[in-house]
């Protein structure tokens, strides 16, 4: 039986091999485009190494459709075969294919690639760069805090001139829309430094001070540094995305025509209200972090609800709540002025806002860790 | 020279070792409409940026009322600033308010008015632009030709001496172009606004261009100064006439 084989696709065009007056002549015919380029080329190629033409005239007069594409392929044909020796013509050629070829910028083609301001240079130089990049960067930061600082002392003096709807939408997006993950963060926190203590403790038989452990932990470091690095991924990267966003948008440029400060127009309401929300985030997360506690006290320790609360709050002092809170207030602070001032290195292009938006985080990250450390060294001294 | 209102003297500019232009001066003169021109990469935009105080020149002046407005002071800048309107090409209305808190920005920053006068002159301003009732619209639910305006009416909320506009009709339809070309018209005359614009639209020029300055890449600075049909008819100069007397679709393909 007979099968009746589709072609897959139907020619679109013919390459006709003939000869006159001494030259081979290829009668093109039908449609030569982008869609067929690779077919023809390799057909044309393969007729010109068979036949070997030492003149050869490509007769365009039945070509009905020709674009840029296969323009250029004839013409890249052309110089190749010219190069071995051949003589090469294009004749009958059509209004509109003469327009085509016209517009083919030969110059362009053989242009090297002009070379970026920005030159690639050897290992020593690139590290030699990227000190002086650091160093600016940190200039650029420093710069910034003294700007935000005067803007401060202004916004104490003027209150009214603070966009002050801003500071509670902030602090309405960094607080309250960010109470669950911190209290889920804090209560799993809590809940493993009690399995994990008691493990210990249970050996030598000092189940006792498993809430102490959770809750000295909770409240001096983990809540402050938990919800610290929890604002700096949610609210600090957020700040930068927005700021850096309106920065391409020109929009930063038209606040300063209209003669707004963008640092007190933009960076205050959201440093503010980052200063305002996270000391309250971090008493929710010892909160839950010491919840977590007890729940691993109760169910596995055999403690009562009233004993572990007791043995809890006994560790804690005021002074300890008072330095947590500090330290909640700095980290806000630096999230929210690390967050802003990358926004405001955007120079242009959305692919500047995610490389800001990214350091922002890494940055206000490394930085909670650097205070927290330095944190630690001066209470034990001022205590 | 009581007819001046900004006179540039002598500006250059330079981004690192690539001198833009250099040395250009001229002025602009009360209620005029003065168009910049001049192919792509000549300095126009960073011209626009030194004379509504963004950027600093290297060398030069840019004087308003008399006075430097970037070595006398923040005091100064700020009144200049409060002087002008500027219409950047991106519009750069703040996307996290409504047209109505946009504009609203420099009326409650800049005047003890009322609330209710505000409102007014908003609801004014909004349908000198043609976009009454827009109020509460955000501005990504405009299009580009109304957000340009929405942009104009923001501009001209303290009905300033200069109105600035980069790239006036840069990705505007023809009709939306004519309509803006209609509204700065009407509001130079109305008003007597002066307007420093810049564009590439032959049409938008010969309509609306009083004078025009054309700055060259080559030449880094000002290479002609006219009304846009003296400098078609009368120069001699080819990167000019080439720039007037271009064919109406600019190329074949
Ligand atoms: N931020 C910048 N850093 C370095 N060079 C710049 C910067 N901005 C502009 N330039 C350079 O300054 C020159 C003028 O740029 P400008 O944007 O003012 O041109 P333009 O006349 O507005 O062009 P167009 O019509 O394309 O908008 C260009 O050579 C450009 O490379
Ligand atoms: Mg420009």
């Amino acid at each position: 039986m007979k099968v009746n084989m589709k072609a897959p696709y139907t020619k679109s065009y013919r390459v006709e091999v003939g000869s006159a007056e001494g030259r081979s002549v290829f009668g093109l015919s039908g449609d030569f485009s982008i869609s067929n380029l690779s077919a023809f080329t390799s057909e044309i190629d393969a007729r010109i190494r068979a036949i070997r033409p030492a003149f050869l005239t490509m007769d365009f007069s039945a070509i009905r459709y020709l674009d840029s594409a296969a323009a250029l392929a004839f013409l890249t044909i052309k110089k190749r075969e010219a190069q071995n020796g051949v003589d090469c013509a294009f004749v009958h050629l059509s209004n509109e294919a003469e327009r085509i070829f016209s517009v083919i910028p030969e110059a362009a083609l053989a242009q090297p690639p002009l070379k970026p301001q920005t030159e690639r240079h050897n290992v020593l130089i690139q590290i030699g760069q990227s000190s002086v990049h650091i160093a600016r960067d940190l200039m650029a930061f420093i710069t910034f805090i003294g700007e935000l600082i005067a803007a401060a002392v202004y916004t104490i003096r003027h209150p009214a001139s603070l966009r002050w709807k801003d500071v509670l939408f902030y602090m309405h997006r960094a607080g309250v829309d960010g109470l669950p993950i911190v209290a889920l963060i804090g209560l799993l926190t809590g809940l493993i430094i009690a399995f994990m203590s008691f493990l210990q403790l249970k050996q030598i038989g000092a189940n006792i001070y498993v809430p102490a452990l959770v809750s000295f932990a909770m409240v001096k470091e983990l809540g402050p540094l938990m919800t610290a690095i929890l604002v700096a991924g949610r609210s600090g990267s957020a700040y930068a995305a927005e700021i850096g966003t309106m920065v391409v948008n020109e929009e930063v440029d038209a606040l300063m025509t209209m003669g707004f400060n963008p640092i007190r127009f933009l960076a205050m309401p959201k440093v503010l209200a980052t200063i305002l929300v996270v000391p309250i985030l971090t008493i929710y997360s010892d909160f839950f972090g010491i919840l977590g506690g007890l729940i691993i006290g109760v169910t596995s320790l055999d403690l009562t609800v009233t004993t572990y609360v007791t043995q809890s709050v006994k560790t804690i002092k005021v002074f300890d709540v008072v330095t947590s809170l500090i330290k909640a207030s700095v980290f806000a602070a630096l999230i929210a002025a690390i967050g802003c001032q990358k926004g405001f290195q955007v120079r242009a292009g959305a692919q500047d806002v995610g490389k800001f938006t990214t350091s922002a985080v890494v940055t206000a990250i490394f930085m909670i860790v650097l205070t927290d450390s330095i944190f630690a060294i001066m209470f034990y001294y001022i205590k | 020279m009581d007819t001046d209102i900004i006179t540039v003297e002598n500006l250059t500019a330079r981004f690192g070792t690539n001198i833009v232009f250099e040395e250009v001066s001229f002025n602009v003169r009360k209620g005029e409409i003065l168009v910049i021109v001049g192919e792509s990469g000549c300095g126009k935009s960073t011209l626009l940026k030194m004379m509504i105080g963004l950027n600093r020149p290297v060398a030069g002046q840019i004087r308003f009322q008399g006075a430097d407005i970037f070595s006398s002071g923040e005091q100064i800048l700020g009144a200049y600033r409060k002087s002008i309107g500027v219409l950047f090409q991106s519009s750069a209305l703040l996307g996290s308010m409504t047209l109505r808190e946009n504009i609203e920005l420099p009326l409650g920053e800049y005047t003890d008015l009322s609330p209710e006068e505000i409102d007014r002159i908003i609801k004014m301003k909004l349908g000198m632009v043609n976009l009454a009732g827009y109020d509460h619209h955000y501005p990504s639910e405009l299009s580009g030709g109304m957000k340009k305006r929405a942009g104009i009416a923001r501009a001209m909320a303290l009905d300033p001496q200069v109105l600035f506009f980069d790239e006036l009709s840069a990705g505007l339809d023809p009709v939306t172009a004519v309509e803006l070309d209609d509204l700065i018209l009407k509001t130079n005359s109305a008003l007597g606004t002066s307007m420093v614009i810049v564009t590439h639209e032959l049409e938008s020029i010969y309509k609306i261009a009083h004078r025009v300055l054309m700055l060259d890449k080559q030449a880094r600075g000002i290479i002609a100064e006219g009304h846009p049909r003296e400098l078609k008819e009368r120069s001699t100069d080819p990167r000019v006439t080439n720039f007037f007397r271009r064919q109406k679709p600019e190329a074949s393909f």
